[in-house]
């Protein structure tokens, strides 16, 4: 019975020590190696794709998707929806971001999807009041957004929340309402469109998508000049 | 071109990557687990443990090492979340509940990367890095081992020896897993993805005032999240998170490392029994499944039914624009599957059947092409009870690759099979039973019975994804989900090994004009049809009241 004791305790050990030895390998060498490796070789990515306006102030990154929402009008009441600012071209929903409710001195956004189903009568309300309200804000005097026009994307919200593309359909239904706003020519904003579309990756990876902060940089230089 | 045309694209370009690195990398994994050359770091290695990496072992000598270490990776990852707020390098966030802490312990040494956390806010860079990502290389090195270990026992004779845990362990880790990480986290990062040691730092935002980043050392814990499918992400969303897969390439790389291993392992198998036609009836088997699931994933979603999903005008629910339809779900079926979890796309907002497939998926044992090692051995386990249905038809003494399966062989085989469906279905009705559990359902009707029924399956099987809108950080769920993963994850081992033990003591049985020929194309439609049969039908009625009520009613 000693003797088991014993073995089992050689044993524990040796999984202990093979334990901290593979640690140390894979949590410590790899990922500084990594690291060293990628602030070299990729810098830019590899500290999160920051992005600058015109006028050389980092304005978030390029690949994090951002909300373009007018000031609440009380700025501590949590519940107040948000509204949007139909000067700028508007991002997917992001009915799933959460905030930080672990260590509170941050405020992280939290990453995430609604997860509802798709029976769900919540998200099929949420649907339609956004597809609504995608056609009101949209439509001006000289323009109608017909519902049947409204992407997919415009009225679910993405993965991760964080969606930093939408799509070239739902774009085209935003020119109007942007050129209006700013003061621009609708071929001035369609054109910016098309510069910030990226296509699908050696024609077939993916889906093409429009950078929404891209698009919304260049419109802001363009308003100014 | 049209998405379902791009999407069937997708689908061939990765077809043909992995086709590519079927022989070098099969063949070159049979060299290093076959090799009997230690390099001079593993030496160092081997030393620092104490343990003679040439020295044979017998099934319950194996069994003991893998369980020791196992045991000691709980602990270990245990103590180090519940220290965090002491541990300096953790972004100052504070120690993890006991409950939650055995739940994560649990999941990521047994593989399966469940996660009742949000990432960002939860786990800072020591426990992320140093912890977690750890085991995403060692419980995986465990998994081939284990698998290697039955691949001994079928090639060798009259012998019980299966050969050494901790060369095992170290080589699969050492000469497999590290150097392709190392390349593929070079590649995630020239995609985007991000990797450094920051801590929280304000970034500026286009509306005025900041945004609250974490840094992270993510591309690094990506890849071999990806690789040694385990699939636990740094952030809440996992890879739909733009800083874990940042652009549709890095999309399609991360389902290529998903597949990688499990489908090359076939390849190894054949090699190491000395028929590689064995491999490719195993290889065949599983890629018929795959690309059947995948191709009936795409039609139901490019399809959309469900009432919300028919309103918005596409099943975008849950998806990024920059990876669409088609390669969402050819992503979803990957990472169900094998036994990764990993998302790029949210399961819970997929349609009815949908999320059938994907339940149905992880239930099957995750086989197709399955976990790293979990694959390949539960695929043979598969094999074994084909070949004896087989011989109850024909009366004869069943045989698989020379080897005779006698009464001990199949009740081995059989008390593998029924683990995992006990565990499932037990835990699932406890949970419907009792009063509370219920309350974390997020969403009303069948779909909410889904989201328990998903995640015990998911947590048994070791996959690790779920219907996210449940809220497992109770204590019921962190406990309950937490055994699963252990008893899911070690108690086949146990019979694995044991048959493995079994198999080498065997002296092979010459081949007759009466052997079931195991490499040939009736017997890789023989075994589909018996795991669809027999793990399929376990399930039929769960799923019956789950994800078939929501799809059919849709």
């Amino acid at each position: 019975m000693n003797n088991s004791v014993g073995n089992t305790a050689r044993l524990i050990g040796a999984g202990l020590r093979a334990l901290l030895v593979l640690t140390v390998l894979c949590g410590v060498l790899y990922p500084l190696a990594v690291t060293g490796i990628a602030q070299v070789a990729f810098h830019g990515n590899a500290n999160g794709s920051e992005i600058k306006d015109e006028s050389g102030a980092v304005v978030g990154s390029s690949l994090i998707g951002q909300t373009y929402d007018l000031p609440k009008r009380n700025p501590d009441d949590p519940e107040e929806s948000a509204r949007p600012d139909l000067k700028w071209f508007q991002p997917r929903p992001s009915g799933g971001l959460g905030s930080n409710s672990v260590n509170t001195r941050y405020a992280l956004i939290l990453s995430g999807a609604t997860n509802k189903a798709a029976d769900n009568p919540d998200l099929v309300k949420t649907v339609e009041d956004a597809k609504a309200a995608v056609v009101a804000d949209n439509s001006t005097a000289s323009y109608t957004v017909d519902p049947r026009d409204v992407p997919a994307d415009a009225v679910t919200s993405s993965g991760s929340g964080l969606d930093p593309g939408i799509s070239p359909e739902y774009a085209k239904i935003q020119v109007h309402r942007v050129a209006e706003r700013n003061g621009l020519d609708v071929g001035q904003v369609e054109k910016l469109v098309e510069q910030n579309t990226e296509g699908r990756t050696l024609g077939f990876m993916g889906e093409p998508r429009v950078n929404v902060l891209g698009l919304n940089i260049a419109i802001k230089a363009l308003a100014k000049s | 071109m049209s998405p379902v045309t791009a999407g069937v694209l997708q689908l061939l370009a990765l077809i043909a990557a992995l086709a590519l690195a079927y022989r070098p990398l099969g063949d070159y994994m049979a060299r290093v687990y076959s090799s009997e050359k230690h390099y001079g770091p593993e030496k160092w290695i081997y030393k620092a443990v104490g343990a003679n990496p040439s020295a044979e072992m017998r099934w319950p000598a194996y069994l003991r090492g893998v369980l020791a270490f196992s045991a000691v990776s709980v602990l270990f990852l245990y103590a180090l979340q519940r220290a965090q707020g002491i541990l300096p390098g953790s972004l100052g966030f504070s120690a993890i509940d006991p409950d939650q802490a055995f739940n994560t312990a649990a999941s990521f040494v047994a593989n399966t990367n469940w996660q009742s956390y949000y990432g960002e806010q939860a786990m800072g860079h020591v426990v992320q890095t140093g912890g977690l990502a750890v085991q995403n290389f060692v419980s995986a090195a465990v998994g081939m081992a284990v698998a290697v270990a039955l691949v001994r026992g079928f090639a060798r004779s009259r012998t019980g020896e299966l050969g050494n845990f901790w060369a095992d362990l170290v080589r699969g880790t050492v000469r497999i897993l590290l150097p392709i990480s190392v390349i593929g986290a070079i590649v995630l990062v020239a995609c985007g993805a991000i990797q450094n040691f920051a801590g929280i730092h304000e970034v500026g935002q286009f509306m005025g005032g900041t945004q609250q980043w974490n840094g992270g050392a993510v591309a690094s814990q990506e890849v071999i999240k990806e690789l040694g499918t385990n699939g636990g992400g740094y952030f809440n969303a996992n890879s739909a998170h733009p800083f874990e897969n940042p652009t549709p390439f890095s999309n399609l790389f991360e389902i290529f490392l998903i597949l990688l291993i499990p489908f090359a392992m076939t390849r190894t198998f054949g090699r190491m029994v000395g028929n590689l036609r064995q491999g490719y009836a195993i290889l065949a088997t599983m890629g018929v499944i795959w690309v059947g699931f995948t191709a009936l994933m795409m039609w139901t979603e490019f399809a959309h039914h469900g009432p919300a999903l028919q309103a918005a005008g596409g099943a975008m629910e849950g998806k990024e624009t920059r990876f669409g339809i088609g390669a969402s779900a050819i992503f979803s079926v990957a990472t169900t599957l094998t036994s990764t979890g990993a998302v790029n796309s949210f399961h819970s907002s997929y349609t009815g059947l949908g999320g059938g497939i994907q339940l149905l998926g992880m239930q099957l044992g995750e086989i197709a092409p399955g976990g790293v090692g979990s694959g390949l051995y539960g695929m043979l386990i598969m094999a074994i009870i084909a070949v004896f249905i087989a011989g109850l038809m024909v009366g004869r003494t069943p045989e698989y690759l020379g080897k005779k399966i006698s009464t001990r062989e199949i009740k081995l085989a059989a008390c593998y099979i029924l683990i995992t469906p006990a565990l499932v279905l037990c835990f699932t009705a406890a949970a419907m039973a009792l009063p509370t559990p219920g309350d974390s359902m997020a969403n009303p009707g069948a779909h909410g019975f889904s989201e328990i029924l998903y995640a015990y399956t998911s947590g048994a099987n070791n996959n690790g994804s779920a219907f996210a809108g449940l809220n497992a950080d109770t204590q019921w769920f962190n406990s309950t989900i937490g055994i699963a993963m252990l008893l899911g994850r070690f108690l086949p081992m146990v019979f694995v090994l044991a048959l493995a033990g079994s198999l080498a003591e065997q002296k092979p049985v010459p081949e007759t004009a009466g052997t079931l020929r195991t490499d040939k194309p009736l017997y890789a439609g023989l075994l589909v049809g018996t795991i669809l049969i027999i793990t399929g039908l376990t399930y039929f009625p769960a799923l019956a009241l789950g994800p078939l009520a929501e799809g059919l009613a849709s």
